[in-house]
Order: structure tokens, then sequence, then C-alpha cells
């Protein structure tokens, strides 16, 4: 079954959990591809470190970030409507849209009104969230997108396998022969090669496109603006030729002054690819103005809620929203590492996406990403804002118990708190486990079983250490 | 705007101040002064909506300290811009004046045998680009904006509002450096900047720009940060994907 | 000193001889060191898993049995850090709030107690091997302790101490997560493993035992040479 499937289905209570478990498995077997991309990131490692050097005080920089965001977030109800207003004034037009679904309308309307033949597009995850390009294409509209990762990956008929680096699980022989396979080019062996073709084929689509689709990584109430970044320059090309620019953004972006934006650009590109500032970092406050050469003549920008309401209720995980999605915690979190980005199943994948796709999918069927951690922690020190992101995955595990308790492992976990109550109690108990160990490895009960097939367990000791203390004294 | 948009406004909006009723504890920082600003700020009473007042600090003037140097005086700022350009694989030159600016970019068209170079109407542009012997496209009126035309050209010459030490990013908006394709869509990109256009941080440069362009925003500001990148493919760095692959900037004027 | 020893239930019943060798160390400093037969587990196992409610009735019951402890002090990072950070967090709000964040405030991991709170970075061990350090998650970023075990180790007579190059990496322990999600948990190790391994040092010390059942679990399932020890073993072992 492809991945695709997978972040689609999963309406059936646990099959979101099996298709992870199967999928995970089957993954931690194929060495190469995890050495694949842990090499791939062995450069990004490099860099990122070189460039923190730079800053005076990468800690104290993060508190900084930290408090851009928490303060935005938390004064939301006032700056959301400021920046509509500013934003406004500017020329372009505001849609809210509750959920993905009213997303998809307003953005599939827009395209209409505006009668396109063709439609460009620069990265951007709110629009998988909502599965934009699947209610585009569905309309008859051809959608291309012009980020070299996320053109392979549309090419592959695969979602991004990393909200940051969408391919970088894909060797460059595959692309060669995807290339010559849907471009007809001749195949080679050379990254440059390969992004020079992509270049050339993409050139006309962005002078011809009517319509230009990006998202936005920053809202500044202050001015009105949004900010996007990117290295490519699609995104520059995507919002400079078209007639009419469409812009998607969850409302949670908005940070409160263009001054923000000295502190928050440069971590997000240091923290996502090591770089000083990403390539471009552009503010747009609407369409082309009348003294300006070009530009769109109409701009529109589609807020979306979809559940980011919901995690702005609960005050425990608030902070959620200060994601600025520089993939940080993806790249050093040894679980994506080791299961790969499909098998989330997820839009956001890695530490990030298991905390918040319980709030966009339902906690029920998700909270076996929350599960699916060592709680090494080292998402939370990688975070340029300082989410509590390994702690949230001990709270989604509350939170689902909380709405609903597995029978078995409940009872299980009442024995436990029974046992620990009795000194007495634990110490026979411990005595027992003990004395049984030998046997108990012999017909591998569950759990036990799991621990077996993989590692190997010592003799237990004869005597216990609260023993060992009384002979001693 | 549509009857079903406005009320999706309307309803989203009373999410939000509804959601934020109870208040949320202050990030977990690592310095304790900040972290008991924050706390203390963040007590207000539940209920009282559109309060939260998060510290009488910026976060920018927190950060400032910590961020990468921008340089203190003048030759600061040069050496950590150039050091910056280079590492971004920026191409960089100095000329003590504009002719020489002029003459520079002519000898690089001519040796690369340019047949088309593109560019705006302004002080520093103007001489470089009527020096230059092949065709030229100039970029101005929106209703003779040729976007074919300008594809079809082998670099795009423009100014730029300031070039930031710290981060060795050039700022460019629509409105004072040709618009928004002539910096990007050509193959090359050249900025033609006077060295008192250097500032030291991100911060300035926004700075200026919000005091330039008081109360009327350029439709679009842009910091370019060396020449267009991907490492898409393997994560191996690709110059040139699609934005210029080259970014060619000649700093006018004499010595700080 | 007057110390409380913290003996986690993993190591009461499966490693009792690190219980023993924090004993050894710290009498041989001079201190008394005392062991409250009442204390049984911290309460992870169920806090990890969402059990909150569960995990709380422990954690009180902890709060009692340490009640008027100077210092405690346990050799593992896991299970401190449960004391230290999540005891306040899942008591907070709760008349209990307060002795929690006593207790939190006066429980340190063994290392972080030998050169933070007493001082010692020798405490005068020999010990004539080749080491590598494996830094236990909880410790190294709930505790913030990474320094401490390394002075001790150097300050080590005869030991010789080389970093791996996944020092930061988790073993992939992780408690239930190791049963639960088994082959993630093994691919972990096999990382972890990998580099600690690639040291070619006799020993891996390490603060955590469940760390060390992990890798050792691991390395003999996978028939490879290198052992873990606990950083009290090695500077319990014999007076230069
Ligand atoms: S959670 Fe933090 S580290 Fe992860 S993507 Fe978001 S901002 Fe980056």
């Amino acid at each position: 079954m492809s991945v695709h499937d997978a972040t689609t289905k999963a309406a059936l209570p646990a099959e979101a959990k099996n298709q992870f478990l199967h999928d995970a498995a089957e993954h931690v077997r194929d060495i190469d591809h995890r050495s694949f991309v842990r090499k791939a990131l062995g450069g990004y490692y490099v860099t990122r470190d070189s460039q923190k050097a730079k800053y005076r005080d990468w800690e104290h920089a993060r508190d900084a970030a930290a408090l851009a965001k928490w303060s935005a977030v938390n004064r939301l109800d006032e700056l959301l409507p400021l920046f509509v207003t500013n934003f406004e004034a500017g020329g372009g037009i505001v849609h809210f849209a509750r959920d993905a679904q009213e997303a998809r309308t307003i953005i599939v309307d827009l395209v209409r009104a505006s009668n396109a033949k063709a439609i460009i597009k620069s990265k951007c995850m709110t629009t998988e969230e909502i599965h934009l390009n699947d209610a585009l294409e569905k309309e008859g509209y051809v959608v291309v997108e012009s980020d070299l990762g996320e053109f392979i990956q549309q090419l592959r008929g695969e979602p991004p396998y990393h909200f940051v680096f969408p391919c970088m699980h894909v060797r460059r022989g595959e692309i060669s022969d995807l290339f010559q396979k849907h471009l007809g080019t001749e195949p080679t062996q050379s990254p440059e090669e390969l992004t020079m073709i992509a270049r050339r084929y993409m050139r006309q689509l962005y002078v011809d496109a009517d319509v230009g689709i990006t998202g936005a990584n920053f809202l500044v109430a202050e001015t009105g603006q949004i900010s996007i970044t990117e290295n490519e320059g699609n995104a520059r090309l995507t919002a400079a030729l078209p007639r009419v620019h469409i812009a998607l953004s969850g409302i949670e972006k908005v940070v409160a002054s263009l001054a923000d934006l000295a502190v928050l650009l440069p971590m997000l590109a240091t923290a996502g690819t090591g770089q000083p500032m990403t390539c471009y970092n552009t503010l747009y406050s609407g369409p082309q103005k009348n003294d300006e050469p070009d530009g769109p003549r109409e701009m529109h920008l589609v807020l979306l809620d979809n559940a980011r309401t919901a995690i702005l209720a609960d005050p425990e995980q608030r902070d959620s929203l200060h994601c600025i999605r520089c993939g940080a915690c993806l790249n050093v979190c040894p679980i994506f590492k080791n299961v790969g980005g499909f098998t989330y199943g997820t839009t956001y994948q890695g530490p990030i996406g298991s905390v918040i796709t319980p709030h966009l999918r339902g906690l029920s069927d998700w909270n076996h990403l929350s599960s699916a951690s060592s709680l090494c922690g080292a998402c939370t020190d990688a975070c340029p804002v300082r989410i509590d992101i390994h702690h949230h995955l001990l709270h989604n595990r509350r939170n689902a118990v909380r709405a609903s308790p597995k029978r078995l492992e409940h009872i299980g976990h009442q024995l436990f708190a029974f046992v620990a109550a009795r000194p007495w109690l634990f110490a026979a108990g411990g005595k027992l486990f003990r004395w049984s160990l030998g046997f108990l490895k012999k017909i591998r009960p569950p759990l036990l079983r799991q621990w077996l097939e993989t590692r190997d367990l010592p003799p237990a000791p004869p005597k216990s250490f609260r023993q060992l203390w009384k002979e001693r004294s | 705007m549509s009857v079903k948009a406005s009320s999706a406004k309307d309803v989203v909006l009373a999410r939000v101040r509804e959601a934020l009723q109870v208040p949320a504890p202050p990030p977990h920082l690592k310095s304790h002064d900040l972290q008991e600003a924050a706390g203390i700020s963040n007590a207000r009473p539940a209920g009282a909506v559109g309060t939260f007042k998060p510290l009488s600090i910026a976060p920018l003037d927190v950060a400032r300290p910590w961020l990468p140097e921008g340089g203190q005086t003048p030759e600061e700022r040069m050496h950590i811009l150039c050091d910056n350009l280079k590492r971004l694989k920026a191409e960089f030159h100095r000329a003590c004046h504009l002719q020489a600016a002029a003459e520079l970019i002519f000898s690089i068209a001519r040796q690369r045998d340019w047949q088309r170079v593109a560019y705006h109407r302004h002080e520093l542009v103007d001489p470089v680009a009527s020096a230059l012997h092949c065709a030229t496209v100039c970029i101005g009126e929106p209703a003779s904006f040729d976007k074919r035309a300008l594809e079809q050209c082998d670099a795009g010459i423009t100014a730029c509002e300031s070039l930031v030490a710290q981060t060795g990013s050039i700022l460019v908006s629509s409105a004072t450096c040709g618009g928004r394709s002539l910096s990007i869509l050509p193959p090359v990109h050249i900025v033609i900047a006077h060295i008192d256009q250097i500032v030291a941080t991100l911060e300035d440069a926004l700075h200026d720009a919000k005091v330039r362009h008081a109360g009327r925003m350029p439709s679009m500001l842009s910091f370019i940060t060396g020449p267009s990148r991907t490492g898409d493919i393997e994560r191996i760095l690709v110059l040139g994907a699609h934005g210029p692959k080259e970014l060619i900037v000649v700093l006018v004027g004499e010595s700080p | 000193m007057q110390i409380d020893l913290f003996i986690p239930c993993f190591v009461d019943q499966m490693t009792p001889g690190v219980g023993l060798a924090v004993t050894r160390v710290l009498e041989r400093l001079g201190h008394t060191v005392e062991f409250r037969p009442a204390q049984t587990c911290c309460g992870q196992p169920s806090f990890n898993s969402g059990y909150w409610d569960e995990a709380r009735s422990v954690a009180i019951r902890a709060l009692d049995v340490f009640e008027g402890a100077q210092a405690v002090v346990g050799p593992s990072g896991s299970c401190v850090a449960m004391m230290r950070v999540f005891y306040p967090q899942l008591l907070a709000g709760t008349p209990h709030e307060t002795r929690a964040l006593d207790l939190a405030s006066k429980t340190f991991e063994f290392s972080e107690f030998l050169v933070e709170k007493l001082g010692v970075t020798d405490v005068g061990a020999r010990f004539p091997h080749s080491v590598t350090y494996h830094d236990g998650c909880h410790g190294l970023r709930e505790l913030r302790i990474q320094q401490a075990p390394r002075q001790l180790l150097r300050a080590v007579k005869d030991l010789e101490l080389i970093e791996c190059d996944e020092a930061e990496s988790c073993c992939g322990f992780g408690g239930l997560f190791s049963v639960k999600f088994p082959m993630i948990s093994t691919a972990m190790a096999e990382v972890k493993g990998g580099s600690l391994a690639r040291t070619e040092c006799e020993y891996i010390v390490s603060s955590d035992p469940t760390c060390q059942l992990q890798l050792d679990g691991w390395f003999s399932k996978k028939k490879m040479k290198p052992r873990t020890i606990h950083l009290a073993e090695v500077l319990a072992g014999g007076d230069a």
C-alpha cells in the first residue's frame, strides 16, 4: 500500500496505528535507506553548528524567539484583527476559513473567478494539510509545484517526506529516471544538471501561469505584511509573474512587529538549514501598486483555522502554535531518522507532527505517535522557539488515557500502584520476578517477547539491594 | 468580501477570543530574569480578554546582544559584509566611483557575451546600463512591462535599499529596485550599491525601510542572501535553482 | 553529611551492585549513608504511559518516604528526573505541591551530587581501562548533567576517556517504549551501540542502569564485545 493512501485513509480507529507499526517495522529493516537519510543530514549538522557559533549566544537568542512567538500567540485576539486591517489597507483581500473544506472551496472559487488556465505553486505545507492540489485537480486545473523537492514529490505521486526537505529520501538516480520518464530528458548523475532540468522546465510555466499560490511564514500585524521564506527563488517568481497571487496561512503565524523578524528570520534559517538567512525572505503587503512596474493585480490571503483554535484553547499545549516549521526537531529526532517521514502518515512529520496531529485529526487515532517516543528530548533542545515538544508527548498520552483508558492496561497500572504502596509486597513481587525470570525467558510472555527478539536479558541477581542492605548492617 | 467569508471571520475570531480566556504559562527560558518578567506579566485574571501584556521589553531588545555581530564601525561592517558575501558564494567587487563600476560591468558583459541586459531607472544603475554595448531593456512603466522580454535577458541590474552586514543580505523593494521580477527572473543579478548603504543588522534594515516608506510600504520587500540555491537533491548544494545563479554585488565609494 | 539513598526499583531488583557502589563511594568520602526500606518505585512507568492518577499516588507515597531527608541521591538520571522535574508537575495544584518542590530541591543524581554539591571530582579511584561515556537522555536534557560524570572519569587513575560520535543520541530504551515499539527501540540501539562500539573502548560508562540494560542486551545479542558499567562502579573501583 502506498504511503499516500495512509495519509488520506486511516478512517477506522486503530488503522492509523497498525499502519504505523507496519511501516515502521518495514522501514527499520531498510538499512540502506536509514543510512542514506542519516548521511544526507550529516552536512546539515555541520553547517548548523558553524552558523550557531556565529550567534553571540544561541540559547539566549532562543529565549527572544520564544518570547516573540509566545507574546504574539497569546495576543492573537488583538493581533489577528490588527493584521487583517493593515493587510487590507494594502489592497489585498482576506478570506477566513474555519476548516480545510472551507479553505479549499475559497481557493477553488478564486481560481475559477480568475479564469485561470495554468497555476504555479510554491512550497506550502498548509496546502498539503488541506489537500489543495487534489481539490484543484478535481476541478480540472493543472497545478505545478515549483519548489524542486516538491516538484520531484509531485512527479513521484508522493507527499513530502520531510516538511522542509521534501525529497531527502530520494537518490539522484531515481530523480534522473523520473525526469527521463516525465520530461523526456537525458539521464544524468549530476545534482547540478538535474536541478537545471527542473529550472529550464519551470521557466516558461512561471511566465505562462495566471495564478500563483504560496504559503506564508509570518504575518506581521504592525505593517500588514506577509513574510515568505525560501531558498530557490520559486516563491519570488510565483508571487511576481502571475496575475493573481493567492496565499494560504494558518492564523497562528501572526507576529506583532516587523522588528520580531530581525530575530525570527535568521533563527529560522539557522535552525532549519544552517544558513545565516535563507536566500529569499520576502515581505508582501498586497498586489502591485500603480507606480510599480510589475506584480499581480490581485492578492488574496486565506487565513485558516482548521483546529488551530482548539490548540489555542489548551493552555498546556498552546506553545505548539509557536512552531515556525523549521524542521530542526525532525533533523535531530532518532525516531524520524529511523522510521522515515512516510511512516508517520501525517502532513507534519517528526516530533512536532506527533504533538499537533492528534489535535488536527483526533487523539484516539493519532495518540500512538506520542507513544512512539523514547522521550529523549533532542527535539525540545533543537527548537528555536522553545516549544516543550517532548513533554507534550507525555501530555497527549495522559489526555488519551483520560479520554479512553484501555481496560487491561489500566488494571495493570492500578496493580502497579497498589504494589508500589506496599514495600513488603513490592519486595515479595520482586523476589518472585527474579526467581521466575529464567522460566519467563523460556515461555516468553508478551512484552518480554518483544524485548528478547532483539536483545538479551541478563540473569537476575540472587538478592535484591534491600536484602543486601539488611545483611550489611 | 462575501457574506460567507465574513461570517467565517467572525466565527474564527470568536473562537480565538474564547480560547485565550485561560492564560498560558510563559515558555521555559534560559534567562531567569526574563522568565520572571514573563511570569509576572502573564498573571492576568481569567476572563480579562485582550489585556495580555507580554513584556515591557521587546523580544528584539532581548535578542540584540546575542544575535550574530553586525559591526560597530563602517570598517567592521564592510569587513563582515564581505566575509558573509564570500561565504554565500556571491561575487563581490569594490569600485571607487560609478565610472569604475560601469567599466567593470561592461567588461563582464563583453566577456560573457551578454546579448540583452535589463535594468531600471536609478542614479546608480543608469550610468552602468548606458555604458553597456549590448541591447538593454528598461523596466519602468507598468504598461510597458513585458515579462517575456525580461525572461530573455542575460542579466538584471538593480539598485538596493540596504546591505546587511550581519547576514550578507541585500534588501530590494518593488518600489525602488525595478519591481518584483527584475531581481529574480534573469539568471544573473547585478546589484549596484553605495557603501553608505551598508547597515549593521537586519533590525537596522527593517527599521530604515519602515521609515523610508512610512505609511506606504512597497508591495514587496525582499532580503536576498546569496544566489538562489537548493539542497533538495541528496542535500547537495546547487546554485541557481529558480532564481539567479549568480549574484554580483558592486559597492561604489571610497573605503569607509 | 547525612545522605539518603534513592534506589530505583530496577537497581533494587536487577543491579543491586550499583547501589552498593554508590554507598561505598559516599562512605569513603566520609558521609553517612542511609537507605529507607519503605521506598519502592518512583512511578515513572505509569507516568510515562499516561496513567497520571496512579503515578500521582506513587509520587505522594515517595514524598512521605523521603520526608525530612537532607539529601536524596540516586544512581539513575531518569528516576531522579522523575522526582525532580516531573513530581512538581504531577502534583501542581494539589496540596502536595510544596512538598514536591521541596523534595525536588534536595534530590540529586549521583554524579552531579559529587561534583556540584560536594565539590568532589577525584574520589581516589583507579580503573585501568579505556572507556567512553553514554549520556542518558534524562540526565542530559532534563537534569542538564553533562560535565559532572566526565570530570569524575577524568580524575580516575589510569582511565582513558574517549568520546563517541553520537554521545548525545538516545540508546532507545525509553521504558515501555522499548517493548511497545521494539523495532524502533532496537534501531536506536543499533545507532547508539554502533557509535559506542566504534570507539573500541573496553567499557561504556553510564549513569542509567536501564540504558545499560538496553545497550548490554543489544551487544550481547549481537555477540559484540563492549560491556557497560555504571559510573558508581568505576568510582568505587580499587583505591589508587
Ligand atoms: S517545533 Fe520547533 S523545531 Fe520543530 S519545526 Fe517547529 S519550530 Fe522547528
